[in-house]
C-alpha cells in the first residue's frame, strides 16, 4: 500500500510539473530573471508554487491533527530547526546551479521522457555532486 | 489566461501530490532527498524508487496525452548541463533540500529553515541568471 501511494504521489507530482510548464528550463530561466535582462519576467512560477504551497498549507495542518500517517506508525519530519553556514551554503549553490540551467531535480526527472542527453548528463552529475558531499562534508 | 492557468493546476496538483504522500506514508515530498536516497529501497524503503517512478510515469503520460506540454527544446550545453548538475547536487545535499522540500512541503509546514533555503536559492537563482544575461549566455 506504502509503494502504490508513494508511485500515485510522484505520478501526479510528475502531471503537475509537466503541466504547469516548470519542464521547460526557459520558463524558469524566465522567472528567475526578475530584471528582465533576457526576456520580459515570466509570473508563471509564481502560480506553480503560490498553488503548491496553498494547498500544502492546508493539508499540512489537518494531516497533522491525525496521530500516524494511514500506511506507516509515525510521521517522518525534518528534525533540524538550525540555519547555519550548511544550509545557507546549500541553498546558495544550488541556486547557483538552478540559475545556470534552469533546471531542478523534479523537472531534470520528468524531462526524462524527452530521451536528451543533456538532461541525462544533467541528472547524473547531480548525483555525483551529492554523492561527493557525502564523503567530503560529515 | 495560458500565462497563468496551467501553472496554477499544475501547482495544485503539486500540493496535492505532497499531500498524499504526507497523509499516507507521512513523508516529505523533497525530490532530491528522495532521488539520492532511492538506494534504500533495497532495506526496507521501496516507496522512495516507487515515488521516482511515479515521477517519470507522470511525465510519459503527459507527454503521450497532450505532447504540447513538452514541445519546447532544451538548447543546454553538455558543460553548462554538467556544471549546473553538480552545483545542484552539491547544493541539495548539503542544504537538505531543493525546490520541492524546501520551497513547497517546507513552506507549507511554515519551516524557518526551509523559508531562509527558498529565499536564498531564489536569490541567487536570479543573481546568475542576471549575470548569464550580461554575458550573452541565454538558454
Amino acid at each position: 500500500m506504502k509503494n502504490i501511494m508513494a508511485l500515485l504521489s510522484g505520478a501526479v507530482f510528475g502531471i503537475g510539473l509537466s503541466v504547469s510548464g516548470m519542464v521547460d528550463p526557459k520558463k524558469v530561466i524566465g522567472f528567475l530573471d526578475i530584471a528582465g535582462s533576457q526576456t520580459p519576467w515570466d509570473a508563471a512560477l509564481v502560480f506553480v508554487m503560490g498553488g503548491a504551497v496553498v494547498i500544502g498549507l492546508a493539508a499540512t495542518h489537518l494531516i497533522r491533527m491525525r496521530q500516524n500517517p494511514v500506511c506507516d506508525s509515525q510521521f517522518h519530519m525534518p528534525t533540524n530547526k538550525l540555519v547555519d553556514k550548511k544550509l545557507l551554503s546549500g541553498a546558495a549553490l544550488f541556486g547557483i546551479g538552478w540559475g545556470v540551467a534552469g533546471i531542478c531535480p523534479g523537472p531534470a526527472l520528468v524531462n526524462i521522457v524527452q530521451l536528451n542527453s543533456q538532461i541525462f548528463a544533467f541528472i547524473a552529475s547531480m548525483l555525483i555532486g551529492q554523492f561527493l558531499v557525502t564523503k567530503i562534508v560529515k | 489566461m495560458d500565462t497563468f492557468l496551467w501553472p496554477l493546476v499544475g501547482g495544485i496538483l503539486i500540493g496535492l501530490s505532497a499531500a498524499m504522500l504526507l497523509l499516507f506514508n507521512g513523508r516529505v515530498a523533497g525530490i532530491s532527498g528522495i532521488l539520492f536516497n532511492c538506494h534504500k529501497a533495497f532495506v526496507g524503503e521501496g516507496w522512495r524508487a516507487f515515488f521516482i517512478v511515479g515521477l517519470i510515469v507522470g511525465g510519459v503520460l503527459i507527454k503521450f496525452i497532450s505532447p504540447e506540454f513538452f514541445s519546447f527544446d532544451i538548447n543546454l550545453s553538455f558543460p553548462r548541463a554538467i556544471i549546473a548538475g553538480l552545483l545542484v547536487g552539491v547544493g541539495t545535499k548539503l542544504g537538505s533540500g531543493c525546490t520541492s522540500g524546501h520551497g513547497v512541503c517546507g513552506l507549507a509546514r511554515l519551516s524557518k529553515r526551509s523559508f531562509i533555503a527558498t529565499i536564498t536559492f531564489m536569490l541567487t537563482g536570479a543573481i546568475t541568471v542576471f549575470i548569464m544575461g550580461q554575458l550573452g549566455a541565454t538558454i
